[in-house]
C-alpha cells in the first residue's frame, strides 16, 4: 500500500513498486546471506504451540521499530519529524514498569491493564507536547522535539529512580513474549497498528489531506484543509506507537532501563522510512515501504550475529546497506548508472 | 547558408524540432531576430513558447535544427554556455536571490576580485558601482544596496534585465515581463526595452497582452501547436488577425450582455457577502462592500491598490483588524479560510501554484480537495463520486485532459486554474472570489473560463472577480469597486466606460 493513489492507475502502480524495489532487494540479499550463513535459517517451524525459527524471530524482534517507524512515517509526511521517539518508548517502559512493580509480582490483570494504560497515556501526552511545540507554537520540528529527546531520557531515569527497574508480574511478559493463535503477540500489535492506519488512509479523507498538507501546505490551506490538527492527531499518533514500543521491549525483557531502552530508536525509523522511499521532505508516505525497511534492519542485526561476525562491525555493515540503498534510491545516481549502460551498448 | 545572407540577423533558428515523450513541442519552427528590434513571440499556451525559449538559452539540448548567432552556428548546450554567447533570459517568475542586494544579484555569479596584493577577496566596491552603472545605464534610479526581497516585482524584474544586460547580451529573452507589473511600470519596462533596442540589442518579448504587442514590438513571430504560423509586421496584421492566427481559428469576443443580477428581483434578501469597515494595517484602510447573489462585482485598480489584500481578507485568508464581515447577512468571524469554505466561500488566490494547485497530486485530487475539506476527515468521498465529479466539471469547463489521474503540475497554466476553478465548483459555493483568474493563460481558456464564472452567476452564485485588466473587469462585471491606494474611491455600473475608472484610479489622493 503506498500513499500514490487509491485509484490503481498503472503509472502510479509501477511507482510504487519502483519504490518498494531497494528494500525488496536489500532483503532478499540479507536473506541469501542469512542461509548462506545458518543454513536453516529460511524455515520456518511450529514448536510449543507456536511458529518458530530465525525468520519468525526478526519479525518479532523488528516489531518495535516498525511501530515507531510508522509513527514516524506519518509525522515526515506533513513535513515534521520527531527524534524524541527512543526517549518515549524510555518513558513508555518505565511507566509501565513501575506501574506493574508497585502492584507487586501476584497483581491481576488489573494491574496490567493499568500499565498498558499508564505507559500509553504518557506516551501520547509526549506525542501531544511535541505536537503542541511544532503546530502551536511553530518550532522547527527537529529542534521542537530534540527537546524531548534529551529531556525524555531524564525523565524516564527519575522515574526508575536511576536504577533498572525488573519486572516480575508474569502476565506482563505476554506482551514481549506470548503468541497468540501461533504468531509473536508484539508481531500481532504491530500488524494491528499498521491495519488500522491503512484502514485511516484509505477510508478516511487523511491520506489525501496527508499528501496535500506535505506537498503544498499553503494550497491545503487555501483550499480549507485544517492542517493543524492533522499534524497535531499525527505527532499524538507517533508518540502513541513509541509507547507501545516501549511496552513491548520492556514486556521483553522484563525491566525497563531508562538509560538505555530505545537508545538511537529514532535514527532506526527515520532510516526504516527513507529505506521504504519515503522521501524526508514530506507530501508521500509508503505503509509497505516502511515496514520494509524497518525488516532489513532487524534482518541485517540478525545476520551479522548468526554469520559469526563480531558485534562490533554492525553498525559499519548497516551504514553500507544505508549507502548502497540510498544511491539506488537517488535520481541523480539511477541517471548515471542509466547514461554508463546506454554508452555501453552503444 | 553563408553568413551573408543572415546580414542583420543576431540570431536565426532553423528547423527546430523538440520532441517529449508522447508530444512533438516544436516541429520545424523558424525564428529570426534582428539587430535592434523588439520581437514578439505569440501564441497560446502549449503553442511552443516556452519550449522554444528553452531551446534557444540551452534548457533543452534535445532539439533537432540549427541555430546562428552573428552568422556563426551555435549549439548551448546549458544556460551558462548560452549566456556566455549573448542569450540571456529573463523568466516570467524572477529567478534571483531576494536575501542578497541589488547589486549581490546583479554581480552574482561573476563577482570582481580584488587583487591578492591587496588581500584578494571580492571587491565590494567595484560590485557596487558597476551595478549603479548597470542600472543607470537603463535609465533607473535605484539604491543599489537594497535587499532585493525588499524591492517590488517590477523593480525585481528590472534588476533581473540588468544582470542579463550585464553579461553583453546580443539576445534578450523576456518571457512573460508584464504578467505582475501595472501600467506606469509597464511603461517603465518599455523605456528599458526601447534604450536597448537602441543600443542594437535583439529583444524576443513573449506576453498574452495584445496593446502590448502593438505598443512595442517591430515584428512578430506566430506559434501554434509547435509550428510557426507566420512572422508579421505589425502593421500589417491587425489584433482580429492576430488573434486568428493564434487561435487557428476566427476568433469574436463572445458577447455576454451583462444582465441583471439574479437578486435584483428579488431586493428582500441581504446581500450574500458584506464588509462593514473591513480593514487591516498594511494591507487595506477600512473598506465597505456588498456582493448580491448572481451578481458579479468587480475589483479594478493598479498594483498594490489593495486588490490582493481585499480578496484575502473576504476569504479569512488574512485575519481583519477591524470591521464586521456578514455572510448571508449572518455576522461571522472568518478566523481562516477552512472556516469560510464552510460558510460556502471560495477563493482562487493570484499566486495560482503556491496557494492554489497541489502540483504532485493529480487532476481529481485537486478538484476534490476542498469538497472533501468541507465535510471533514471522516466522511470521506467515495471514489467512484470523485471520479464522477472531476469528470463531469473538467468536461464542463472544456479542460482537456484525458486522464485524471494525472499530477496537475503537468498541465498548462491556463488548464491549472480551470482544475482550480472545477475545485471550487465541487463545493457548489455561495460566493466565489476570483484573483486575477486570467493571468498569464490563453485567450481560449480565458473563454472557458470567464463563461463559468458567468453560468455561475446566473445561477445565484455572488462573485467577486479581481483582475489587472481594467477592460476585463468591466466586460464581466455587474458592478466595479474601485481601489486607489489601499482605500476605495468609488463604485461604478458595469460597461461603463474605461475612461471613467481611469479617472476615478488617476484623481490625486
Amino acid at each position: 500500500m503506498t500513499g500514490a493513489s487509491e485509484a490503481t492507475s498503472r503509472r502510479a502502480d509501477h511507482a510504487g513498486l519502483r519504490q518498494l524495489l531497494a528494500p525488496l532487494v536489500a532483503l532478499l540479499a540479507l536473506a541469501i546471506v542469512g542461509t548462506l550463513t545458518s543454513p536453516g535459517f529460511l524455515s520456518i517451524g511450529w514448536r510449543d504451540g507456536h511458529l518458530s525459527g530465525q525468520l519468525i524471530d526478526v519479525l518479532n524482534r523488528a516489531a518495535p521499530l516498525m511501530l515507531v517507524s510508522l509513527g514516524m512515517m506519518m509525522v515526515i509526511a506533513v513535513r515534521g519529524i520527531d527524534i524524541s521517539v527512543g526517549a518515549v518508548v524510555a518513558i513508555a517502559a518505565a511507566v509501565a514498569a513501575s506501574i506493574i512493580g508497585a502492584a507487586g509480582k501476584d497483581a491481576g490483570a488489573g494491574a496490567l491493564f493499568a500499565a498498558i494504560a499508564g505507559a500509553l497515556g504518557v506516551a501520547a501526552l509526549c506525542g501531544a507536547w511535541n505536537g503542541l511545540l511544532v503546530v502551536g507554537a511553530g518550532m522547527q520540528p527537529i529542534v521542537a522535539t530534540l527537546i524531548l529527546m534529551i529531556a525524555g531520557r531524564g525523565v524516564a531515569q527519575l522515574i526508575t529512580g536511576g536504577q533498572i527497574i525488573t519486572v516480575y508480574h508474569a502476565p506482563y511478559s505476554y506482551l514481549g513474549n506470548g503468541h497468540l493463535f501461533g504468531i509473536p503477540f508484539a508481531l500481532v500489535l504491530a500488524l494491528l497498528v499498521t491495519v488500522a492506519l491503512v484502514l485511516a488512509l484509505a477510508r478516511t479523507a487523511l491520506g489525501l489531506f496527508v499528501r496535500a498538507i506535505g506537498m503544498n501546505p499553503l494550497a491545503a490551506h487555501v483550499a480549507g484543509v485544517r492542517a493543524r490538527p492533522i499534524a497535531f492527531g499525527l505527532y499524538v499518533f507517533c508518540g502513541l506507537t513509541a509507547g507501545v514500543a516501549g511496552l513491548i521491549t520492556s514486556s521483553n525483557v522484563m525491566s525497563a532501563d531508562g538509560n538505555n531502552a530505545g537508545q538511537l530508536l529514532e535514527l532506526d525509523a527515520i532510516l526504516a522510512v527513507a529505506l521504504g522511499g519515503t522521501p524526508l521532505n514530506g507530501g508521500r508516505y509508503s505503509v509497505a515501504g516502511t515496514l520494509l525497511g524497518a525488516l532489513v534492519i532487524q534482518l541485517l542485526t540478525t545476520v551479522i550475529y548468526s554469520s559469526g561476525l563480531p558485534p562490533q562491525a554492525n553498525l559499519a555493515f548497516k551504514a553500507l546497506l544505508v549507502f548502497a540503498a540510498m544511491l539506488l534510491q537517488s535520481a541523480a545516481f539511477r541517471d548515471l548508472l542509466r547514461r554508463a549502460g546506454g554508452t555501453r551498448r552503444a | 547558408m553563408t553568413a551573408a545572407a543572415d546580414a542583420g540577423h543576431v540570431l536565426h533558428a532553423r528547423g527546430i524540432s523538440l520532441r517529449f515523450p508522447g508530444v512533438q513541442a516544436l516541429e520545424d519552427v523558424e525564428l529570426c531576430l534582428r539587430a535592434g528590434e523588439v520581437h514578439a513571440l505569440l501564441g497560446q499556451n502549449g503553442a511552443g513558447k516556452s519550449s522554444l525559449i528553452r531551446v534557444l538559452t540551452g534548457a533543452s539540448a534535445t532539439h533537432t535544427g540549427t541555430i546562428t548567432l552573428d552568422g556563426r552556428e551555435v549549439r548551448p548546450a546549458s544556460p551558462l554556455e548560452a549566456q556566455q554567447l549573448g542569450i540571456s533570459p529573463v523568466y516570467q517568475e524572477v529567478i534571483l536571490c531576494p536575501n542578497l542586494s541589488v547589486a549581490e544579484n546583479i554581480a552574482a555569479g561573476r563577482y570582481p576580485r580584488r587583487s591578492w596584493l591587496k588581500g584578494g577577496g571580492i571587491d565590494w566596491r567595484t560590485v557596487e558601482t558597476q551595478a549603479r552603472t548597470a542600472v543607470a545605464s537603463l535609465g533607473l534610479e535605484l539604491d543599489v544596496t537594497r535587499t532585493l526581497g525588499d524591492c517590488p516585482v517590477a523593480i525585481r524584474q528590472m534588476v533581473a534585465i540588468a544582470r542579463a544586460t550585464r553579461i553583453a547580451a546580443r539576445v534578450l529573452i523576456l518571457d512573460e515581463p508584464t504578467s505582475s507589473l501595472d501600467d506606469q511600470e509597464v511603461a517603465r519596462l518599455f523605456a528599458v526595452m526601447r534604450r536597448l533596442r537602441e543600443q542594437g540589442m535583439a529583444i524576443l518579448f513573449v506576453t498574452h497582452f495584445l496593446e502590448q504587442v502593438y505598443a512595442i514590438a517591430d515584428r512578430m513571430t506566430v506559434l501554434r501547436n509547435g509550428r510557426r504560423v507566420g512572422e508579421y509586421l505589425p502593421a500589417e496584421l491587425d489584433r482580429g488577425g492576430l488573434i486568428a492566427a493564434m487561435v487557428g481559428r476566427e476568433f469574436a469576443p463572445s458577447q455576454r450582455p451583462v444582465r441583471d443580477p439574479a437578486s435584483a428581483t428579488g431586493a428582500t434578501t441581504p446581500p450574500l457577502l458584506e464588509l462593514q469597515g473591513v480593514s487591516r494595517k498594511g494591507g487595506i484602510e477600512p473598506v465597505d462592500l456588498s456582493v448580491g447573489a448572481g451578481e458579479i462585482v468587480g475589483v479594478a485598480g493598479l498594483l498594490g491598490s489593495g486588490r490582493t489584500e481585499l480578496a484575502r481578507l473576504a476569504f479569512g485568508l488574512d485575519r481583519r483588524d477591524g470591521g464586521h464581515i456578514r455572510v448571508g447577512g449572518k455576522g461571522v468571524a472568518l478566523r481562516g479560510p477552512a472556516e469560510a469554505v464552510g460558510h460556502g466561500l471560495a477563493f482562487c488566490p493570484e499566486e495560482r501554484k503556491t496557494e492554489g494547485v497541489v502540483g504532485e497530486l493529480s487532476v481529481r485530487e485537486n478538484i476534490v480537495l476542498a469538497l472533501q475539506a468541507r465535510r471533514g476527515l471522516a466522511r470521506r468521498v467515495p471514489l467512484a463520486e470523485q471520479q464522477q465529479l472531476a469528470a463531469r466539471l473538467t468536461a464542463a469547463l472544456g479542460l482537456s485532459t484525458s486522464d485524471l489521474e494525472t499530477p496537475v503540475r503537468q498541465l498548462s497554466g491556463g488548464n491549472q486554474q480551470k482544475v482550480l476553478l472545477a475545485r471550487w465548483l465541487a463545493t457548489q459555493p455561495r460566493l466565489l472570489i476570483l484573483d486575477e483568474p486570467t493571468r498569464g493563460i490563453d485567450i481560449a481558456a480565458k473563454e472557458d473560463l470567464m463563461r463559468a464564472v458567468a453560468e455561475l452567476a446566473r445561477a445565484g452564485t455572488a462573485v467577486l472577480f479581481i483582475s489587472a485588466e481594467i477592460s476585463e473587469v468591466l466586460r464581466e462585471s455587474h458592478r466595479v469597486v474601485v481601489l486607489r491606494e489601499r482605500r476605495k474611491v468609488g463604485e461604478l455600473p458595469g460597461g461603463c466606460d474605461e475612461q471613467s475608472v481611469y479617472a476615478l484610479i488617476a484623481e490625486p489622493a
